[in-house]
């Protein structure tokens, strides 16, 4: 349904720039490297090192697949299209179906969109910071599958996932980022 | 805010893309961009909407704000977040309790202080005018002696703290302010105040329902997609976050296990008949002990004191104390036969401690009713005395100077003599137990916790076997006997407040101290439980068990006020025959129309009807009450129903 659609607004000049507030955040993470001006659309990107150290990333257990999900190249080297995008999606103003999308993506580690055991595992131990035993861990991956796949094949779907997080009281006010 | 309007243009542009596939009809569309067109800069109406849209955005801030702000005054919230976090939502329950607890008792004391002490303080007499707020003579010589002010001897004791204290001057001041009144009505009114409170949270507790476990059909998926907040910003916070994440998931761990746990129910049902079997045994011959206990010392105290040893002396004390220590970890050790849910064990070890204490509380309230006992025979005795004596002084006075206008004494009100104020003995006795148990918690923690902690984990380093992991290790909050602790605390304020108004005050300093020193001793010193468990989200276990002790101490308090007379030379009723004689007497000055209609009403055919149509009342809103729970079930039915049909449609359609 909603696809692969990116969007990124064509950046009128600067003296009308509404999105100033965040474009100097991203300008503040390097000051060398991106330039004032950006109606030449230069090709920027910052590494994923900057953007990690965020304070509003850099306590976050996920913010690596963050930045690779909003990512171009897929590695957390980020333009600023791909930061306004970032900061959109997770901001309060953001749809509910859209964020759905992106959750999953963010925590579908090995990018085959689908939620399987492994990506699973992965999630409750950066939660967790891998205090609990393996035994734990298994069986609460068990009971996840067995409570949100609906078709069976034991890893979740997208729509799967939608089905699931659609229902959650949390899920709106958890996944959001203030900035 | 900028990036709004881009957000807002964005997600604009972005729903115009979803239309043009979904193909929402023109009609809709058009609504939509004109509802919209304002917020874009464009078409009639810009400045009003934008000025609409300011004025609702100021309007959220300030709800924010607000609420912020509100939070924020609640006392120790970050404290509990962080026991919670660590510890589970078991052990941060009983910390809820005592800051629920703490309210409670503010508002008491509010009313203690402001209707009885400050009075008497701002427009009574002040102290050394009469005789019975001034120190007696013989006792002046060392009333600022340390040891007699700790035991509340001394100055302490003939202080607004005690009854004895208080005038019986009908009204003071010039404000006419009634102080015997106001202290009975006061007295009572805790009472009512606490009763109300309590049921009210009870009833508060029930409508969230359910036990424990929540039913939902999502909750590991929950848990592992919404718990974490990406708000956070802060180490702390999200160490805090993180220890709270994994003692959730093990909370709904243990749950789960118990579903799945397999039944082997005859043994099991064994298993519980025979721990319930030694525990009843146990606690009959505890109570069998403090009887015979108790009838031993009634027996010494009529013996010379001089050739008791001090272990005769003491032998209440020691073995409630000894019972105290050695019950409940022989109650837990007998309670892992049954294999119940750590939360239901809770509640089962929870009751026979109860039971235990009631002993306790027995054996109190038999010793301070005989020492009262004594107290009214002696006064009756000084009482025939001073009478014989004043009538004396009369005879000789009018057969001295041939008159018949005696004029009064003139002695120095600390020479008069005094009867024994039996009421502010009482009021002594619940400070002292009071203070005692304070002074009995505190060092409990800091040997069987600090100290433990400490010996741990420093002998660790030089010791054969690993202390941590083996014997002794860190101890675990014991939640049971600190919610006990609490609930039987507040009953002896309860209690004692109606003789000793300081009492109150006294409890506040102990809740307020003790819930800094135990947070930190939690924090400090103890682990985790090994099976977190989620406590139950009624609480209504802990006020239960409250609302049994209010009752418990509102018994003896009513008693005495109902038949037993007050001491004639000291307190607000001094001098009355009963002390709710100050009611009749208030009414008697009232209009007369008043009085009958007070008559009227205290008729007993009048009472005997109200009561039974309150028992008919109660009746009728139990079978109401049970209509809509299953009118509820029959809902809940449904509605799992149509889900499981839509799931089975989803399903086939896929």
């Amino acid at each position: 349904m909603l696809g692969h659609k990116r969007f990124s607004c064509n950046h009128p000049s600067s003296t009308f720039f509404p999105l100033s507030r965040l474009f100097y955040r991203y300008r503040d993470l390097a000051p060398q490297l991106v330039p004032l001006d950006y109606t030449g659309q230069p090709d920027v990107r910052l590494p994923y090192e900057l953007i990690g150290s965020m304070p509003e990333l850099k306590d976050n257990p996920f913010r690596q697949r963050i930045a690779e999900v909003f990512s171009e190249d897929g590695e957390g080297n980020m333009t600023l299209d791909d930061f306004l995008d970032m900061f959109s999606v997770l901001s309060e103003m953001a749809p509910r179906d859209l964020k759905a999308y992106y959750a999953f993506k963010i925590y579908d580690f090995n990018n085959d969109d689908f939620l399987c055991k492994s990506d699973l595992e992965k999630t409750l131990n950066k939660l967790t910071r891998n205090e609990l035993t393996e035994e734990e861990v298994r069986m609460v991956c068990d009971k996840v599958i067995d409570e949100a796949d609906l078709d069976n094949d034991g890893r979740l779907s997208l729509e799967d996932f939608q089905h699931m997080i659609v229902r959650a009281p949390d899920f709106l006010s958890t996944f959001h980022i203030r900035i | 805010m900028p990036h709004r309007d881009f957000l807002l243009q964005c997600s604009f542009l972005f729903l115009m893309g979803h239309l043009l596939f979904t193909g929402w009809n023109c009609r809709e569309c058009q609504t939509f961009v004109e509802k919209f067109e304002g917020a874009l800069g464009k078409g009639k109406g810009r400045k009003l909407y934008a000025y609409k849209v300011m004025m609702a955005k100021k309007m959220i801030k300030f709800n924010r704000d607000f609420e912020n702000f509100k939070t924020a005054c609640i006392p120790w919230e970050r404290k509990i977040k962080e026991v919670e976090s660590h510890f589970g939502s078991s052990v941060a329950s009983y910390f809820l309790f005592l800051r629920w607890m703490f309210g409670l008792n503010m508002v008491l004391f509010g009313f203690m202080f402001g209707l009885v002490v400050l009075p008497e303080v701002l427009m009574g007499l002040p102290y050394g005018s009469i005789p019975r707020k001034v120190v007696p003579r013989a006792e002046q010589a060392n009333a600022m002696d340390y040891s007699v002010l700790l035991d509340f001897g001394g100055y302490c004791q003939y202080s607004i703290l005690f009854y004895g204290y208080y005038n019986d001057a009908r009204t003071i001041g010039v404000f006419k302010f009634r102080l015997p009144l106001s202290y009975l009505l006061v007295g009572v009114g805790i009472f009512g105040y606490s009763l109300m409170v309590v049921i009210r949270m009870m009833a508060r507790n029930s409508n969230e329902g359910g036990d424990g476990g929540d039913e939902g059909q999502f909750t590991f998926s929950f848990k592992m997609f919404t718990s974490w907040d990406y708000l956070i910003g802060n180490p702390e916070t999200a160490d805090n976050k993180f220890a709270s994440v994994t003692t959730s998931f093990k909370e709904s761990i243990v749950d789960e296990q118990e579903n799945q746990k397999d039944e082997n129910i005859h043994l099991r049902r064994f298993l519980r008949v025979l721990a319930n079997f030694l525990i009843l045994c146990c606690l009959g011959g505890s109570g069998f002990l403090i009887y015979y206990v108790v009838k031993q010392s009634q027996d010494n105290a009529k013996k010379d004191q001089d050739e008791l040893t001090w272990f005769q002396k003491n032998e209440v004390d020691v073995v409630m104390s000894l019972l105290g220590l050695v019950c409940p970890p022989l109650f837990e050790t007998i309670a892992e036969l049954e294999e119940y849910h750590p939360r239901v064990a809770l509640k089962w070890q929870l009751g026979r401690i109860f039971a235990l204490f009631l002993g306790n509380l027995y054996t109190f309230l038999f010793a301070l009713f005989d020492e009262v006992n004594e107290k009214l025979e002696e006064e009756k005795s000084i009482k025939n005395a001073t009478m014989w004596s004043l009538k004396e002084y009369y005879a000789n006075y009018s057969s001295y100077h041939n008159t018949t206008d005696v004029p009064p004494l003139d002695i120095a009100p600390a020479d008069v003599v005094r009867g024994p104020c039996w009421e502010t003995t009482v009021g002594v006795e619940f400070m002292k137990l009071t203070v005692n148990d304070i002074e009995v918690t505190y060092i409990t923690i800091l040997i069987g916790d600090f100290l433990r902690a400490v010996i741990v984990r420093f002998l660790n380093y030089c010791w054969c076997w690993d202390l941590e992991a083996g014997f002794p290790s860190y101890g675990e909050f014991d939640i049971s006997g600190n919610v006990l602790g609490l609930i039987f605390n507040q009953g002896m304020i309860w209690m004692g407040a109606f003789f000793s108004p300081g009492l109150v005050g006294l409890n506040i300093l102990r809740l307020i101290s003790s819930m800094y020193f135990q947070c930190w001793a939690v924090m400090a010193t103890n682990v985790p439980h090994e099976r977190v468990f989620k406590a139950s989200k009624s609480n209504n276990f802990y006020m239960g068990l409250l609302l049994l002790v209010l009752f418990l101490s509102l018994l003896p308090v009513i008693y005495i006020i109902m038949t037993m007379p007050p001491s004639f030379d000291c307190g607000p009723f001094s001098g009355r025959e009963k002390m709710y004689d100050v009611i009749l007497e208030t009414l008697e000055e009232l209009p007369t129309f008043i009085g009958n209609i007070v008559g009227y009403a205290t008729n007993p055919g009048l009472i005997l009807s109200a009561v039974l149509l309150m028992v008919l009342a109660i009746y009728y809103l139990n079978v109401t009450s049970k209509n809509y729970e299953n009118a509820n079930l029959e809902l809940r039915k449904k509605m799992q129903m149509v889900n499981d049909y839509e799931h089975v449609n989803k399903h086939s359609q896929l």
